[in-house]
């Protein structure tokens, strides 16, 4: 873990990130919800933290926007130290929450305008802002209704005009979507990439759903029981997994992974285990004898589960993800020949699940 | 009987004997059934009076006679012009409104403090409730006590800490006996409002709380703007009972001054007992005692739909 995060600061401030904490810890009694994380955002970036529920996502974005207090560590906001005694209101921070969290007594103006009246913005430049985030939003028709009056997709949007309305130093986003339907969300996924894109402001997003993580991020913080197991881009968190655990919480379905030796485990993902005739001539293959207990058909694929038939055969399942273009039989109770590319191969360590490099 | 059914019958298993509808099962019995001794007692203990008032405030029926004559509305015209009753009316508006402006603002403040998170709150909020437990006569008593004029704990405490140079006759004027019904008033409702309000309170979700904190709301924004609006179908709820308990209340004038000193303190209730009971004038009684009743209808009505109104929705 140690070379995937930053190391410990040697001397003070000169922060590097836009966001920064510092060995930034959370106890509730036992429990360390988040436990020593060294988290660098850069200004404009778009980081997600993506995790299981309980991992520590959320905490650790309370903390950022002052909503939690730190057991120990250090944050630090454009180059401040936020952490001891800066409130919320005073770090140039927005939040968005998962239930949206709008005012419900106040029409949606109203909603917009509070953070520019908590402010003492003068009254037309509020008015003024208030018309520029709700057009921003599609919400110039809506600006007199109430919460209640709006339908989800309507008040995740009001939420963000709140949230955008002040220009904040940075935008700390839990979950946005997660309480939209399926259609909405990946629009709004899209039209919220955009918007970021478009201000760049700094942002960090909560989630435990991996394809709004993969699909939004500049970068994505893998998060597992308090801390930061990887950060990267999506690409090499994906293709890349730092351990285990990124490995099999990352992709749908997760990375095989199979015992090598009792030291080293090998994981490839589903959609690089094909049947062997698809490769044709390629050298550098590894071929294994699959033996497919069940066939899913899944309209763009179909998922193959079995079992290895192998010397080293193990009890671990595997998945192989077929694209529906390849026609190879695929039968229940049948032994087939699949392979993978050797460079698709990655190996962890059986004991820590840390990654390692290819034996020789 | 068709041959059909028997013929069934037989070619079936033999049928479970299902055990037939009990007294339990039949809800509508049930419900009539449970409810008639509510019914009974507030037919008997409070419907029957209450027209019995209404009917004697139209007469001049006095205790000593079975007399009775109409008065028509005799009994309400005298009133308008009596000093005394002018008195205990404007005593009554009076004691309500300060007494509720004072509950509220004690109460949403306690609440507040109550809400925040420190050891033994949970002591507190239960020994908060004492006074709207204990005995309203019994504590009133207490408090005839406190305000005694030889041996007030007020006054010495206040001697003590050198505060006062004279002394108080608390039941002695009417401006300090004013002052010390108002404080048993509130002294009695708030723990009650107090509850009200943190029902209230924990009605708000935290996200909304946390919310307004994030958009940089300092506390006061925060209690005007996001808490009050909030909470107000339930404080609105408190201060129903509040009116209605204060403007009502009999025991805690009584047991305290007995409308006194020469009247000065007497409110609609007290003074009903003075005419209707003690001066056995029946009819007067009962005119003053229901003199409120219309208003306090209105108030009641208008603050219910009010809080309607603003019932928070999602």
């Amino acid at each position: 873990m140690a070379t995937l995060t930053q190391p410990p600061a040697t001397e003070e401030p000169t922060a590097l990130g836009y966001v920064e904490t510092r060995g930034l810890s959370k106890h509730f009694g036992d429990v360390r919800a988040v436990d020593g994380v060294d988290l660098c955002v850069m200004e404009g970036e778009f980081v997600v933290l993506l995790g299981p529920s309980g991992c520590g996502k959320t905490t650790l974005m309370r903390m950022i926007a002052g909503l939690e207090k730190p057991t120990a560590g250090e944050i630090y906001i454009a180059g401040e130290r936020v952490d001891d005694d800066v409130p919320p209101r005073a770090r140039g921070i927005a939040m968005v929450f998962q239930s949206y969290a709008l005012y419900p007594h106040k029409t949606a103006f109203q909603n917009i305008a509070f953070p520019l009246e908590a402010a003492q913005v003068e009254r037309s430049t509020l008015r003024r802002k208030v018309q520029w985030a709700a057009a921003l939003f599609g919400l110039d028709r809506l600006l007199d209704r109430r919460p209640r009056q709006l339908s989800g997709g309507e008040r995740q949007r009001v939420a963000l005009a709140r949230a955008v309305v002040r220009d904040p130093k940075v935008f700390l986003l839990d979950e946005p979507l997660s309480n939209l339907d399926a259609k909405l969300r990946a629009m709004a996924r899209f039209e919220l990439k955009q918007l970021q894109r478009q201000l760049g402001t700094t942002t960090i997003y909560v989630t435990h759903d991996q394809v709004e993580a993969m699909g939004l991020g500049d970068r994505i913080a893998v998060m597992d029981k308090g801390k930061i197991r990887q950060i990267g881009t999506p690409r090499d968190v994906y293709d890349n997994p730092a351990d285990t655990f990124v490995a099999t919480f990352l992709g749908s379905p997760p990375m095989n992974l199979v015992e090598q030796d009792e030291h080293t485990l090998v994981g490839f993902r589903p959609e690089h285990f094909l049947p062997r005739e698809v490769f044709g001539e390629e050298p550098d293959l590894v071929t294994f004898r699959l033996r497919v207990r069940e066939v899913e058909y899944l309209g763009s694929d179909r998922l193959a589960y079995g079992y290895l038939e192998e010397e080293r055969r193990s009890d671990q399942p595997v998945i192989a993800a077929v694209p529906i273009t390849i026609t190879a039989p695929l039968a229940e109770g049948e032994v087939y020949e699949f392979a993978v590319r050797r460079r698709d191969l990655r190996f962890f360590d059986a004991r820590t699940g840390l990654r390692k490099p290819a034996p020789r | 009987m068709a041959p059909g059914p028997q013929a069934q019958a037989t070619l079936a298993p033999p049928a479970p004997a299902f055990a037939r509808r009990t007294l339990a099962d039949r809800e509508s019995v049930l419900g009539t059934l449970m409810l008639a001794p509510a019914l009974a007692y507030v037919i008997l203990l409070v419907g029957v009076p209450f027209a019995l008032a209404i009917l004697l405030s139209f007469s001049s029926a006095t205790a000593g006679s079975l007399d009775f004559t109409w008065a028509g509305l005799r009994n309400f015209a005298k009133l308008l012009g009596d000093p005394q009753f002018h008195r205990a009316l404007g005593n009554t508006l009076r004691f309500m409104l300060v007494s509720q402006v004072l509950v509220m603002v004690l109460a949403v403040s306690a609440a507040h403090v109550l809400d925040a998170a420190f050891v033994g709150k949970r002591v507190v909020r239960s020994l908060l409730l004492l006074p709207w437990a204990a005995p309203v006569a019994l504590a009133s008593m207490a408090w005839v006590w406190i305000f005694d004029s030889t041996f007030s704990v007020v006054n010495w405490t206040l001697k003590v800490l050198g505060l006062l140079p004279g002394w108080l006759y608390w039941f002695g004027e009417p401006g300090l006996a004013t002052v010390a019904i108002i404080t048993v008033h509130v002294w009695r409702m708030f723990p009650f409002a107090t509850v009200i309000v943190l029902a209230g309170m924990s009605v708000i979700p935290q996200d909304v709380r946390e919310a307004a904190v994030v958009d940089g709301a300092g506390f006061f924004r925060r209690l005007f703007h996001v808490n009050l609006p909030m909470l107000l179908p339930v404080v609105t709820v408190a201060v129903v009972f509040g009116v209605v308990f204060t403007a009502t209340d009999f025991s805690v004038v009584w047991l305290l001054t007995r409308g006194g000193p020469y009247n000065s303190t007497h409110v609609l209730a007290t003074l009903a007992f003075q005419r209707g009971i003690l001066g056995a004038n029946l009819g007067e009684g009962a005119a003053v005692a229901l003199f409120l009743l219309p208003v306090l209808l209105v108030a009641a009505v208008v603050m219910l739909r009010l809080a309607r109104r603003a019932e928070v929705g999602t």
